[in-house]
C-alpha cells in the first residue's frame, strides 16, 4: 500500500572518494532494521567486487528503507547511492535529479576535497536540500570544528547542527536520519497526471531482463501497462513493479508519484532503457519528458586485443555481456597489422576503461593488450571539411590536415599548499594553462587549470597522487575543443610501421617521447639474427632512432650422432618460442615490448 | 639371406684416465677387468646386430686407451666394405708419448685408417687451460708414428674460445695442423657444458666475449681455407676428398648405428640409444627407445649445417615430394641479410649465418 506522500524522502550520498559514503548507507540500513546483522558484509550496496576492492561505487543503487522517527511516525526514505567517479558524472547528475536531498559527507579530518565541491555544485544545480555530516570523528587527527568552518566557509553551508558521526562505530547516525526527515523536503507529486519517471539506473538480470530503477515524478504504472521510453520511443509490457530492499526486490502493484522503485518488462538490452531517459505510458503518454536527458557518449578511445589471437570470439562475448549492463560502453571490430583481430572500445573515461579492462580479464579471464588510449580529435582539412577521429591509424596525411583541434578541460586540484610547485610543475608539463588558485584554507589551496584531455587520460592521475603523497585530490569536466599543434608518431621497426603503437601528441611532446619509446623497444626486443633499425617518424621525418644489434652467435657447434635428438628438441623450443612473438615480416616482438611502451609513464 | 645395405658404425668407448674440464663425454677410468669385459660386451652387441658397415668410429672417452689389440680384436668381429673408413679417436700422450707402447701398425693392420686426436690448441699455454695433459709434441709424434704405419687420413680437433684465446694463437694452431700433415680439422667454438669442471667455475674463467668468439670463428674459417682445409660442416674442414664419411652420414640423416654404453642409434627410421651405464651395457641392458627420426625437419635441420646445403633434388627425392614453397620462402627473406644462399639447386647457409645457424633453421623450417 502506498504511503502518504508526506512521509516519503528521496535522498542521495555525495562526497569526495574515501570520505565513507558507502559505510554511511551500510549503518543507515543497519539502523533502520532493513538488514538482518548476520547478512551485513561491509558495503552492501557495493556488489561488485571490484567496487569493494576498490573502494568506489561504479553503479548507482537504490534502496528503500522504512523509519520511524523521533516523532513517532514511520517514513519511507530511499536512498540512491551514486557512483563515485568524475567519469560517471551524468549518471550521478541523473541520480540527484531523483531526489529532492542529498547527504553531503565531508571528512572530519582531510575536509573538503575535489569532489566534495563538485558533487556539492551537481546537487545545487538540481535544488537539492543538502545534509552536512561530518564523517570519522572517531579518528585520532579528526577536526570536526575546523572541517565545520572549511565547509561553511567554502560551501556556504550552515554546519552548526550537522551530525558528527563515526560511520565505521554507528555513533550519533541517528542524527543523521532525523536530519534526513526533518529537513529533507516530501516530494511534490501528482497521481493524475500522465506518467513521467525518470531513469536514473539500469541493470542488465539474465532472469528478468533489464531491472530498470526509476523515480515516479507524475503518475502512476502498474504491471500491464504499456511503458514507453520517450527517447528511444521504445516500448515494453511491464511484467513487475516493486521496491528495492536491502537484500532482495519487493513486488508492488504499482508504483505511484514520489516513489522510487524498478520495472521489469523483459527488455533485452540496458540500451534501450538508458539512463535519464522518461519512461511513459503509450495509453495515457506525457507531453514532454523530464529535462536533462542525454546519450552520454565516450570520451576515450583504445584498441582492445586477446593477448592469444584464439581468444577473440571470447572477448566479443565478454564485451557483449558487459554491454547489456553499460550503455556507455561502445566497442567495434579493428585489425591491426601488430595485434591481430581485435575492438575499438570506446569509454567515458580513464576509469571507466581500467574497470572494463578490469573485468574483461577478472570476471571473463582473458589476457588483453590495449593501445594507448586516444581522445577525440577534430581535424579540418583542406578542402573544408572536418573529421573526427578516435583511432590514430585513421589520421589522414598531413598535407591534406588544415589544423587540428582537441578536448580541453576545466580542472580542480585541491591539495596542501605545500604540493603547490610540485603540482603546477605537473600541469605546466602537461600543457596546462593556469586559471587561478584560491586558498581554501590558509593551508589548502584549489588549483584551477585549463588541461587538454589527452594530457589526463594518461597516468595524470597517478604522477598526482605519487607527485603529493596522495593528497592531492582531482576533479574535471571536458569545456572545450581548441586548435592545438598535433603530430601523429609512428614507430617503424624495419622500416614498417606498426599500427598499434602510433599515437597522436602535441608536436613540442613528440621528440621527447619518441626518444624514449625508441628507448623502450630497443631495451625488450631481443638480438636478432639481423641488425633491427627502430624509427619513429612525424610523417615520413623520421625523429628517433636506435638499433637492435644483430645476434651474433647462436650454434651448436657438435652436433652428431648423440646430439640429433637433443638438437630437435631445441629447434622445438625456439619455434615454440616464436610463437609467443608478434610478427612484422621477419622481425620478432615480445609482448613485453609492447606493454613497455603502452605503459610508459614519466618516470621512463 | 638379404642383402643390407652397408650403413656407419660407431663404437663408444668410455674409457678416460682423466677428465678434460670441458667434455661432457660419457667416460669413467679403466678399473682392471672392466676394460675387457667391456670389449667383450662390444663384439657381443657386434655379432648380435650383424650387419655390413661402410664406416666405423671409435669414439670416447679415449679408444686408444684400450689398446692396440683389443681395437683389432673388435674390428675382426666386424663384417666392413672394401673401402670402409675406419676412424679411431687417439689420446696424444697415450699414442704419442715418447714412452707410448701404443702400436699404430697393429691396428694399421687391422683395418684402422683414420686418426682424430684433440690438438685444441698449438700454444702450450691454452692446452693447459684445457686441462691436456700432453704437449704439441706428443701430437706431432703421434701423426709421424702412425703415418709410418700407414695411416695417412690425420684429423686434428681446435678449439675456439679458449680463456684468453687470441687470434695470434689462433693462427700458430692453424699452421701446426698444415705442418704437420693433418688432413681434416675440426673447429669447436667452446660451449661450457652443464655437468662439466668449467660449469662449475664457469663464472671465473675469462672467456672471450660473444663478438671476440665470432671473430675467432671467421678468422678461423679463413685460416684454415688458407690451409688447404676447407669447409664442410659448421665445425668440420678437410683436404678435398678427405671429408669424415662417417661424420657426414649423420648430417645427411643417414642410417648409423651406435653400440656401447651412451652410444646413440639410428636405424630403420627409429633413434635408440644405450644408457650410460657401462655394468648396463655389459650385462646386456637393451637401448632405450628415442622416437622417430629422420623427418622432413630433421632432415632439413641436419642438411643446413652442411656447406652443401639443402639440396632441392635430394630432399625431392627423398620424401616423394619438393620443398615446401614456405620452407623456401622464408630462407629467401634471410639471403638479403647474408645469412643464406638460396640459388636453383638449393638452400645453404653462409658462414654468418652458421654462426646464428640455430635462429637461421627454426626460422626456416
Amino acid at each position: 500500500m502506498a504511503v502518504s506522500k508526506d512521509k516519503i524522502r528521496n535522498f542521495s550520498i555525495i562526497a569526495h572518494i574515501d570520505h565513507g559514503k558507502s559505510t554511511l548507507a551500510d549503518r543507515l540500513l543497519e539502523k533502520t532494521k532493513s538488514v538482518a546483522l548476520r547478512d551485513m558484509t561491509a558495503q552492501l550496496l557495493d556488489k561488485m567486487d571490484l567496487e569493494r576492492e576498490r573502494g568506489i561505487t561504479i553503479k548507482a543503487h537504490a534502496v528503500k528503507l522504512n523509519y520511524v522517527a523521533n516523532d513517532g511516525e514511520e517514513y519511507v526514505l530511499n536512498l540512491i547511492d551514486t557512483p563515485g567517479h568524475v567519469d560517471f558524472n551524468y549518471e550521478v547528475s541523473r541520480s540527484l535529479a531523483a531526489c529532492e536531498g542529498a547527504v553531503l559527507i565531508i571528512d572530519a579530518s582531510q575536509g573538503v576535497e575535489a569532489q566534495t565541491l563538485a558533487n556539492t555544485y551537481l546537487a545545487l544545480d538540481h535544488d537539492l536540500e543538502l545534509v552536512p555530516v561530518i564523517n570519522k570523528i572517531d579518528l585520532p587527527s579528526a577536526d570536526p570544528d575546523r572541517v565545520a568552518a572549511e565547509v561553511e566557509d567554502v560551501i556556504g553551508l550552515d554546519c552548526s547542527e550537522a551530525p558528527r558521526v563515526s560511520a565505521k562505530t554507528g555513533l550519533n547516525v541517528e542524527q543523521v536520519l532525523e536530519k534526513i526527515v526533518k529537513d529533507i523536503p516530501a516530494p511534490v507529486a501528482d497521481d493524475n497526471l500522465p506518467l513521467r519517471a525518470l531513469i536514473f539506473d539500469s541493470v542488465y538480470d539474465s532472469y528478468k531482463g533489464v531491472i530498470v530503477y526509476v523515480r515516479i515524478k507524475e503518475g502512476k504504472i502498474k504491471p500491464g501497462d504499456t511503458m514507453r521510453m520517450m527517447a528511444t520511443g521504445a516500448e515494453f509490457t511491464v511484467v513487475e513493479t516493486g521496491y528495492m530492499r536491502a537484500t532482495l526486490p519487493e513486488p508492488c502493484s504499482e508504483l505511484t508519484a514520489g516513489e522510487v522503485g524498478y520495472i521489469t518488462a523483459s527488455i533485452k538490452t540496458v540500451a534501450d532503457a538508458r539512463v535519464g531517459d522518461t519512461v511513459t505510458t503509450a495509453e495515457n503518454p506525457a507531453s514532454e519528458p523530464l529535462p536533462g536527458y542525454r546519450k552520454v557518449n565516450p570520451m576515450v578511445y583504445c584498441g582492445v586485443y586477446p593477448a592469444d589471437g584464439a581468444d577473440y570470439e571470447n572477448l566479443r562475448d565478454a564485451l557483449e555481456k558487459l554491454q547489456l549492463n553499460d550503455a556507455a560502453l561502445t566497442y567495434e571490430p579493428e585489425t591491426s597489422g601488430a595485434l591481430g583481430f581485435g575492438f575499438r572500445c570506446g569509454f567515458l573515461g580513464l576509469l571507466h576503461l581500467e574497470i572494463i579492462q578490469e573485468r574483461l580479464e577478472r570476471e571473463y579471464d582473458l589476457d588483453l593488450v590495449t593501445t594507448i588510449p586516444s581522445v577525440i580529435y577534430k581535424i579540418n582539412l583542406t578542402d573544408g571539411t572536418m573529421i573526427e577521429i578516435d583511432n590514430p591509424t585513421h589520421y589522414p596525411d598531413p598535407a591534406t590536415i588544415a589544423s587540428c583541434e582537441e578536448p580541453f578541460t576545466n580542472a580542480h586540484i585541491y591539495a596542501p599548499t605545500e604540493y603547490v610547485g610540485t603540482i603546477m610543475d605537473l600541469c605546466q608539463d602537461r600543457r596546462g594553462v593556469f586559471k587561478n588558485m584560491d586558498y581554501i584554507t590558509p593551508d589548502r589551496v584549489d588549483i584551477h587549470y585549463e588541461l587538454p584531455l589527452n594530457e589526463i587520460i594518461y597516468d595524470f592521475f597517478d604522477s598526482l597522487k605519487s607527485r603529493t603523497r596522495g593528497y592531492a585530490s582531482f576533479d574535471y569536466e571536458i569545456s572545450d575543443y581548441r586548435k592545438s599543434n598535433l603530430v601523429k608518431l609512428d614507430v617503424l621497426l624495419n622500416g614498417d610501421i606498426v599500427d598499434a603503437l602510433s599515437f597522436i601528441i602535441h608536436a613540442e611532446k613528440a621528440y621527447s617521447k619518441a626518444r624514449k619509446i625508441a628507448e623502450k623497444l630497443k631495451e625488450h626486443i631481443p638480438r636478432q639474427m639481423f641488425e633491427i633499425p627502430i624509427q619513429i617518424g612525424i610523417g615520413g621525418k623520421i625523429i628517433a632512432r636506435e638499433t637492435v644489434k644483430a645476434m651474433r652467435k647462436d650454434v651448436l657447434a657438435k652436433c652428431y650422432g648423440g646430439d640429433i635428438t637433443r638438437k630437435k628438441k631445441l629447434l622445438e623450443k625456439q619455434k615454440e618460442g616464436k610463437k609467443r612473438m608478434r610478427h612484422f615480416g621477419t622481425v620478432e616482438v615480445p609482448q613485453e615490448a609492447f606493454m613497455a611502451v603502452l605503459k610508459l609513464d614519466d618516470n621512463d | 639371406m638379404t642383402m643390407t645395405n652397408p650403413i656407419g658404425l660407431y663404437l663408444h668407448i668410455p674409457f678416460c684416465n682423466g677428465k678434460c674440464p670441458y667434455c661432457d663425454f660419457y667416460s669413467v677410468s679403466p678399473q682392471s677387468g672392466t676394460v675387457d669385459r667391456y670389449v667383450d660386451a662390444l663384439c657381443r652387441e657386434i655379432d648380435r646386430a650383424g650387419g655390413v658397415y661402410d664406416t666405423v668410429y671409435f669414439g670416447g672417452g679415449t679408444p686408444s686407451l684400450i689398446g692396440s689389440e683389443n681395437i683389432a680384436k673388435i674390428l675382426s668381429h666386424i663384417n666392413r666394405t672394401p673401402c670402409c673408413e675406419v676412424t679411431l679417436e687417439c689420446n696424444p700422450s697415450d699414442t704419442g708419448g715418447v714412452n707410448s707402447t701404443f702400436d699404430f701398425s697393429v691396428i694399421a693392420k687391422s683395418g684402422v685408417n683414420r686418426i682424430s686426436m684433440g690438438l685444441q690448441s698449438a700454444d702450450d699455454a691454452e692446452r693447459k687451460i684445457l686441462g691436456r695433459r700432453s704437449g704439441c709434441d706428443d701430437v706431432k709424434r703421434a701423426i709421424e708414428r702412425a703415418k709410418k704405419a700407414g695411416i695417412e687420413n690425420i684429423s686434428l680437433d681446435l678449439m675456439l674460445g679458449i680463456p684468453f684465446q687470441t687470434a695470434e694463437n689462433l693462427e700458430k694452431s692453424v699452421e701446426f695442423c698444415k705442418s704437420s700433415g693433418a688432413s681434416h680439422v675440426s673447429a669447436y667454438i667452446l660451449k661450457i657444458e652443464e655437468g662439466t669442471p668449467f660449469y662449475k667455475i664457469k663464472n671465473t674463467l675469462t672467456l672471450p666475449d660473444e663478438d671476440a668468439t665470432c671473430d675467432l670463428y671467421l678468422s678461423a674459417v679463413s685460416l684454415l681455407e688458407k690451409a688447404g682445409f676447407y669447409q664442410y660442416e659448421i665445425s668440420n674442414f678437410s683436404k678435398k676428398g678427405f671429408e669424415s664419411r662417417h661424420n657426414l652420414k649423420y648430417w645427411r640423416c643417414e642410417e648409423y648405428l651406435g653400440i656401447g654404453a651412451a652410444a646413440h642409434s639410428f636405424k630403420d627410421g627409429k633413434r635408440f640409444y644405450y644408457e650410460r651405464s657401462i655394468d648396463g651395457f655389459i650385462s646386456g641392458k637393451p637401448p632405450v627407445d628415442d622416437g622417430f627420426g629422420g623427418d622432413e625437419e630433421e632432415y632439413i635441420m641436419l642438411a643446413l649445417r652442411l656447406c652443401e646445403g639443402l639440396n632441392f633434388e635430394r630432399f625431392k627425392e627423398r620424401f616423394g615430394h619438393p620443398l615446401p614453397e614456405k620452407t623456401i620462402r622464408n630462407a629467401k627473406e634471410l639471403e638479403k641479410h647474408g645469412l643464406v644462399t638460396v640459388d636453383s639447386n638449393g638452400i645453404s647457409l653462409t658462414v654468418n649465418g652458421f654462426l646464428v645457424s640455430n635462429s637461421v633453421i627454426s626460422h626456416i623450417i
